[in-house]
């Protein structure tokens, strides 16, 4: 079991939750991923590790209340354990020193973008952020970003925070600006990290999008994390999650996202467990 | 005396009819009654010179169980078998006896040969009515460590002998239940999970300790757990990557590899949905590719989920088929339809991304290839297209990368496979051995647990020699 030591609402429906669970805070590395489950009849799922703290032995989760699980795991509160986690997942970012990087974080991918930024930024490299969200009050981790990049741009939908419009339009400008990027990172909802790699392709800019795709195991068992990358397809738990954004099949991936859609609304419905189709059976 | 034995026939096990059991995810083989035991026990001859336990990998005293159950000794029976298999409720389940003790069986040669798995069955069936309380007396701690990794019956039965030589032994699982492909892989309706679960504690009534949720290569490495004070590593993982055709329309929605199936609808409970939440989805026409056991596993589970067609597609001829006949014979009864000689050559997906249907082409059998089976040979211009919602992979799976990945020292073979002693599962690393089919590549459940039981036999030399 894994204690919840502290709870934090970042936003509507964003959560941060920062765990005990010391041997994987001993291991955890930016870019890699733990798989919980939150009780016996719970369903598995991936999440990005936001933030890790070995002296304190505790990982940081930031989650978004898009389906059954995440909304099961807002309910929680601090003191509350997690049946089962397991990680640290995935092949951790290649952090060295490119020279000048971009670090792209959309929504709730802002969460997993910052230890990559960080870390990155501790390498010796020039970081530029630029992160977005829908509005100001979902914008996350604003401070800590800014305080691991040289320069932050901010981007809101709507205008209510930093300029209106999309990351994108940001690293447009950049780019047809001249301005020399060596690498760039983006997280985020898949149309995001399309439109991300989309933008650089031209420019012939190395772009890394961390795929977040339906997992079981997460150990390489069950193959439901297909990503097609280039000619070959990969999965995303032991190959990934990281992948070359300009290689990556964008179409496949939205609809692979969508494979299980009627069930999570069912899912969602039945929450609380007396709902008529349980009755039936 | 002889020869009036063997006019008793062999007895069959009493099974769910067909037409039910499709509709439930309970176990279709009930088990023999003490009636129908003692009758079948009394068919064996109790060889002078046995030849059925030259088809035990795991050299189970048959003609020594089969005698106590003769004489209603059935603690003396279980006894007896667990010397050697700690895991007999599983093996009387799901072992290919007929290709084992029974294929070797004296009374095989005329007749039908005893019907040893089921009487295995039967005294470990037995012994959990009871409750388990079969207290063995270990030996006094050696003091030495052992670490094993994954909890499935390679790991296991190397876990539970080394236990039973008086060594601590901790075993490192990755899901969050012990049991590997007992649990994941074989269905309810053949392996019922509360039965591994019971057979797993016994295990742990030998002191073995079961650390769930614990990837090695991920959470810590084998040189890591050699460092902390382990003075052996048993590595377990098995076959955990499964394999594609690597045909067009293979990531279409609704094509799942065996794996992903199975573990949603086994070790999630996916059949359960949505009580248990994690999701499973099957059409109205299922094709499995593929024949094996695990082929038959999806096939079968498909009708269960629902499904109104489901077909296993096979290149080669029923003849080929490497599932155990028992099986082939279940999924026929349930329904199953099979396209023999015939393979996918392409999925079709409508606009939305999902399965549509598969396009065939029909094979003939050619020369023997090198595993002695005829090649199959494509026949031009026979495709043909089958209508199709789902389609599920199970060709095979490839061995689990993470373990290697991070033991560099750790030989491995050009396919991945760890490289290790067949005899007694010593790897290229000094107190590293592996067994099971993270070496050989994806076999069965019972050749998992003899490589286990040789590996545990070579770490306990290791340990004290």
């Amino acid at each position: 079991m894994f204690a919840i030591i502290r709870k934090e609402n970042l936003a509507e429906g964003i959560k941060l939750f920062e765990i005990g669970a010391p041997q994987i805070a001993a291991k955890a590395r930016p870019g890699q991923f733990i798989i919980l489950r939150i009780d016996e009849k719970g369903e598995r799922i991936p999440l990005t590790i936001a933030d890790f703290d070995r002296d304190k032995g505790t990982i940081t989760l930031i989650s978004q209340e898009v389906g059954r699980t995440t909304a099961d795991l807002g309910k929680m509160e601090t003191g509350d354990k997690i049946l089962d986690l397991v990680g640290p997942l995935g092949k951790a970012s290649a952090i060295e020193k490119y020279g000048r990087v971009v670090c792209i974080g959309g929504g709730v991918g802002i969460a997993p973008v910052y230890p990559i930024t960080r870390a990155l930024k501790a390498a010796g490299n020039e970081v530029i952020s630029i992160i977005g969200a829908r509005t100001a009050e979902q914008l996350i981790l604003q401070e800590e970003m800014g305080a691991v990049s040289d320069h932050i741009y901010i981007t809101s939908d709507d205008g209510s925070t930093g300029q209106e419009g999309f990351v994108t339009n940001v690293l447009a400008r950049l780019l047809s600006d001249g301005v020399q990027i060596d690498l760039i990172i983006a997280i985020g909802p898949l149309p995001m990290m399309e439109s991300v790699a989309e933008t650089s392709r031209a420019y012939g800019v190395k772009t890394i999008v961390s795929m977040n795709p339906i997992m079981v195991d997460g150990t390489g068992m069950c193959g439901a994390c297909r990503v097609a990358v280039g000619s070959e397809t990969k999965f995303a738990c032991v190959d990934g999650p990281e992948f070359d954004g300009h290689l990556v099949d964008w179409q496949l991936a939205r609809s692979r996202s969508r494979m299980f859609l009627a069930e999570e609304k069912i899912a969602q419905k039945c929450s609380g467990g007396d709902c008529q189709c349980q009755k039936n059976g | 005396m002889s020869k009036e034995r063997v006019r008793i026939d062999r007895q069959s096990m009493p099974h769910q009819e067909a037409a039910v059991r499709v509709n439930n995810f309970s176990e279709v083989a009930l088990g023999f009654s003490e009636k129908l035991a003692l009758l079948e026990a009394s068919r064996c001859l109790d060889c002078k010179k046995p030849t059925c336990m030259d088809g035990c990998p795991v050299e189970i005293d048959i003609p020594g169980f089969i005698k106590h159950i003769k004489e209603h000794d059935y603690q003396g029976a279980v006894d007896t078998i667990k010397k050697k298999n700690n895991l007999p409720a599983i093996c009387g389940r799901v072992c290919p006896q007929e290709s084992q003790c029974e294929k070797h069986c004296v009374l095989s040669k005329k007749f039908e040969p005893v019907a040893i798995g089921r009487l295995e069955r039967f005294v470990a069936d037995w012994e959990m009515q009871q409750g388990i309380k079969t207290k063995k007396d270990l030996p006094p701690a050696s003091g030495k460590k052992v670490a094993v990794v994954g909890a499935g019956p390679a790991g296991l039965t190397a876990a539970a002998d080394l236990a039973m030589q008086g060594h601590e032994v901790v075993v490192f699982e990755a899901l969050h239940t012990p049991g590997g492909v007992l649990v994941y892989g074989i269905p309810e309706f053949r392996l019922p999970k509360a039965i591994v679960e019971r057979e797993i504690e016994g295990i742990k009534q030998l002191g073995v300790v079961i650390k769930n949720n614990m990837v090695v290569g991920a959470i810590n490495t084998i040189d890591e757990l050699l460092e902390e004070g382990f003075d052996a590593v048993f590595i377990g993982t098995g076959a955990g990557l499964p394999y594609f055709m690597e045909i067009p329309g293979e990531n279409l929605n609704g094509v799942y590899s065996a794996n992903e199936f199975l573990t949603r609808t086994n070790l999630m409970k996916g059949y359960k949905f949505p009580e248990y939440i994690t999701p499973i989805k099957v059409g109205k026409k299922v094709a499995v590719i593929g024949a094996g056991n695990v082929a038959m596993d999806s096939a079968r589970t498909a009708l269960r989920l629902g499904a109104e067609e489901s077909y296993i597609v096979y290149r080669r001829s029923e003849k080929e088929m490497p599932a155990r006949a028992e099986e082939i014979e279940h999924a026929r009864e349930e329904g199953v339809q099979f396209r023999l000689l015939t393979s996918p050559v392409e999925i079709q997906g409508d606009e939305n991304g999902w399965v549509k249907s598969l396009i065939c082409q029909k094979f003939e059998l050619g020369e023997p290839d090198e595993s002695g089976r005829r090649r199959p040979v494509a026949i031009p211009g026979s495709e043909y297209e089958m209508e199709m919602d789902t389609v599920i992979m199970a060709i095979g799976q490839g061995p689990n990368p993470l373990v290697p990945r991070t033991t560099p020292d750790l030989e491995i073979n050009r396919y991945g496979n760890i490289v290790a002693d067949e005899g007694s599962g010593q790897t290229s690393k000094i107190g590293v051995f592996a067994g099971g089919d993270i070496v050989t590549g994806a076999a069965t459940v019972i050749q998992a647990m003899g490589a286990g039981k040789k590996a545990a036999k070579a770490i306990h030399e290791y340990l004290v020699g």
